[in-house]
């Protein structure tokens, strides 16, 4: 592993070339780049204000403006996720002329989708810094934690992006189930609602990896308080986990590519 | 540090026929279906199909190697596995250094960025450093003739434009192995030119470059050994001349029609100059062919055609004893005939391949035919394309300015608006 690892950094540039490709052709035309990156966090907040409107109504209170800070600060993590792992998967069926015809480590496809969607991430983060903002939500210390939490996204998108890229170039259905998968990830994940809402029973919801990293980000955004050290190194534990079986399991699968496109 | 930069040793690759589960919609009842019914599956899956045997070879610094094989031989393969991009089910592969194939040249490109950002995308690919790209971008752009265009989107080139960036690009690698795979086909005759230019001064700076071609001739014109692969297994590797020579000479046994049945079969073809049997000539040179027939029963009115083919199946020549007017001849049973053609071979460069056809002209019988009878290579020492060699010399060349009037007659006489050139580069 550790010459496979040196050969996909002697490629650094490479990947830092797909990325700009990706960048480069969304963005093209600025203003449809911009809003391209903010426009599934903000359906999925838009969505998000109306289900926890639906919750307030029920229970008789007023919807507050730090659940919609809460349901904001969520949706831009979840939609980077979403779409990391939707882009990695098609990375290498979409490049089957690159796959079959020249060789490098062709990690490289997953990887600069991620990559690229993690710029994307960034310019959504400017739009929800500004929202925050207004909402007048404030800042404190704690925002310290976010890197950590960032890292964490980024491994588990990496890894289940390795191991759903080389799974479609082998089964072209993996595209539909994961898009399945992906549509209705979104209520088995605290994007809408919090854990806290299900008492005792909403530790069930953390062993969704994705959930500790959601539940981190808004309670340091906007509660400001640390995360859930506990469930957090759990989330931290599985990416890791995730990214060295997706790393092996894409690796040991990359000799047969060419021939089985 | 060793000369043999490239080293196939005893490579072996074996694809598996039948079927190909590609989506696990197929592949979970097929896998339920082994559980309960074993032995019907597990036939199928056995299916095995090798498409290399025993591949070896090695090629050093400055020194150009050919694989040669018609369609299905496995050049693909090996260059699949010679490029990495597959691996050998046995055998071993040594590259000492920078590899870079020439393989499809624009399959790096990204239609929307323009010509320019391709560069550094497709240079990135082939293992460059953009710095390395940056100090050689002037050079790829002056050497793809692109300049007014390098900063459009490619998905506005014609293919033409396309291939030259690509080349341009892949030129500049600087590789210690360059495999090349009949890329030259690409492009106009001076963009050829250039590539091969370009080929050859790498070459001379050191690298390798394995050159693989259904086309002998060129292969010939380029490597200094080779490998003639048929069938994924290797007939004969060695000096190109070597190979050449038994390349041609197996021809000769293709051919012959339905023995058993035919009044008459050709039993001999022989193609010789003044000294004996030969199979190599030069431009303009006399052949002789001798054919021999042999019939079974009596036939009346009987032809003999001879005609070549060049390297791409077209007809370049015919005629036959009847039309050189020597009318048409009888054969009783026993009887053996034979005739000699003499031919003046002005030919071009090239791979041509004489046949012969037994027949009777007016009820349109074909008794016998061999297709090719024989293959020939021809070379000649004027660069002349094409099939024929008509011995060309420039007798005159001047230049001068054009007077007044022709100029003013040619304004009258140019095209209309739409019959005009429109400047589209390709």
């Amino acid at each position: 592993m550790k010459e496979e690892l040196q050969e996909l950094y002697t490629y650094r540039e490479l990947l830092y070339m797909m990325m700009y490709r990706d960048i480069k052709v969304r963005y093209k035309q600025s203003v449809i780049g911009f809003l391209w990156a903010i426009l599934m966090p903000t359906l999925i907040v838009l969505a998000g204000v109306v289900v926890r409107f639906g919750f307030a109504v029920t229970s008789g209170k007023h919807l507050e403006t730090a659940e919609i800070a809460s349901v904001a600060v969520k949706s831009v993590p979840w939609a980077f996720l979403v779409s990391s792992i939707r882009f990695s998967c098609n990375s290498l069926t979409g490049n089957v002329g690159l796959v079959t015809k020249i060789y490098f480590p062709k990690e490289i496809f997953p990887l600069g989708a991620i990559l690229a969607n993690f710029f994307d991430l960034c310019v959504a983060s400017v739009a929800l810094a500004v929202l925050l903002f207004v909402l007048r939500i404030g800042w404190s210390l704690e925002l310290l934690w976010i890197p950590l939490l960032l890292l964490v996204l980024v491994l588990l998108a990496t890894g289940i992006g390795m191991l759903v890229s080389a799974a479609s170039l082998f089964f072209r259905d993996v595209k539909y189930i994961v898009d399945v998968g992906l549509t209705f990830g979104i209520f088995f994940t605290p994007v809408f609602y919090d854990v806290g809402m299900f008492g005792d029973k909403g530790k069930w919801l953390l062993l969704n990896p994705a959930a500790p990293i959601l539940e981190g980000f808004t309670t340091c955004i906007t509660r400001h308080q640390g995360p859930d050290f506990y469930w957090l190194a759990y989330s931290f534990a599985f990416a890791i986990a995730t990214v060295l079986g997706g790393y092996v399991f894409f690796k040991h699968l990359e000799p047969a590519f060419a021939e089985s496109i | 540090m060793s000369d043999i930069v490239l080293r196939m040793e005893h490579v072996y690759k074996m694809f598996r026929k039948g079927e190909v589960f590609n989506s696990l919609r197929d592949l979970i009842p097929a896998l339920t279906g082994k559980m309960f019914r074993r032995q019907e599956l597990s036939e199928s899956d056995k299916r095995e199909f090798w498409a290399l045997q025993d591949l070896s070879f090695e090629v050093r610094r400055g020194e150009a190697f050919g694989i040669i094989g018609h369609n299905g031989a496995g050049k693909s393969t090996a260059l699949k596995i010679l490029s990495r991009i597959m691996k050998p089910t046995k055998g071993n592969i040594i590259v000492d250094g920078r590899l870079s194939a020439l393989i499809e040249v624009t399959a790096g490109f990204h239609q929307d960025l323009t010509g320019r950002e391709n560069i550094f995308l497709y240079g990135t690919i082939m293992g460059m450093r953009r710095r390395e790209i940056a100090s050689k971008l002037d050079d790829i752009i002056a050497f793809s003739g692109l300049e007014d265009f390098i900063d459009t989107p490619v998905k506005r080139y014609s293919s033409g434009m396309y291939a030259r960036l690509g080349f341009s690009v892949a030129a500049h690698v600087q590789p210690d192995v360059m495999i090349v795979d009949e890329v030259l086909s690409v492009g106009d005759y001076m963009f050829q030119k250039k590539c091969v230019e370009r080929m050859k001064e790498e070459i001379r700076n050191g690298a390798a470059v394995v050159f693989v071609s259904h086309n002998l001739k060129d292969i010939a014109a380029f490597c200094s050994s080779c490998l003639l692969l048929e069938r994924g297994r290797t007939v004969i590797s060695g000096p190109t001349q070597e190979v050449l020579s038994n390349y041609l000479k197996r021809f000769r046994t293709i051919g012959a029609g339905d023995l058993d049945r035919s009044p008459v079969t050709i039993s001999k073809v022989t193609v010789r100059n003044e000294d004996g049997e030969c199979l190599r000539f030069q431009s303009g040179e006399r052949a002789w062919i001798d054919v021999e027939l042999r019939a079974h029963s009596r036939c009346t009115k009987l032809s003999l055609s001879v005609y070549i083919t060049n390297s791409t199946n077209e007809g370049i020549f015919d005629t036959s004893t009847e039309r050189l007017g020597h009318g048409n001849f009888t054969l009783d049973a026993g009887d053996v005939y034979h005739v000699t053609f003499e031919l003046t071979l002005n030919l071009a460069n090239g791979i041509f391949h004489p046949s012969i056809l037994v027949y009777r002209y007016d009820t349109q019988t074909a008794y016998d035919r061999w297709e090719p009878a024989a293959a020939i290579y021809v070379s000649s020492e004027t660069d002349v394309r094409g099939s024929a060699h008509c011995f060309p010399k420039v007798i005159q060349q001047t230049i001068r300015t054009a007077s007044d009037s022709e100029l003013a007659l040619g304004a009258e006489c140019s095209l209309g608006p739409d019959l005009a050139p429109q400047g589209s580069p390709s």
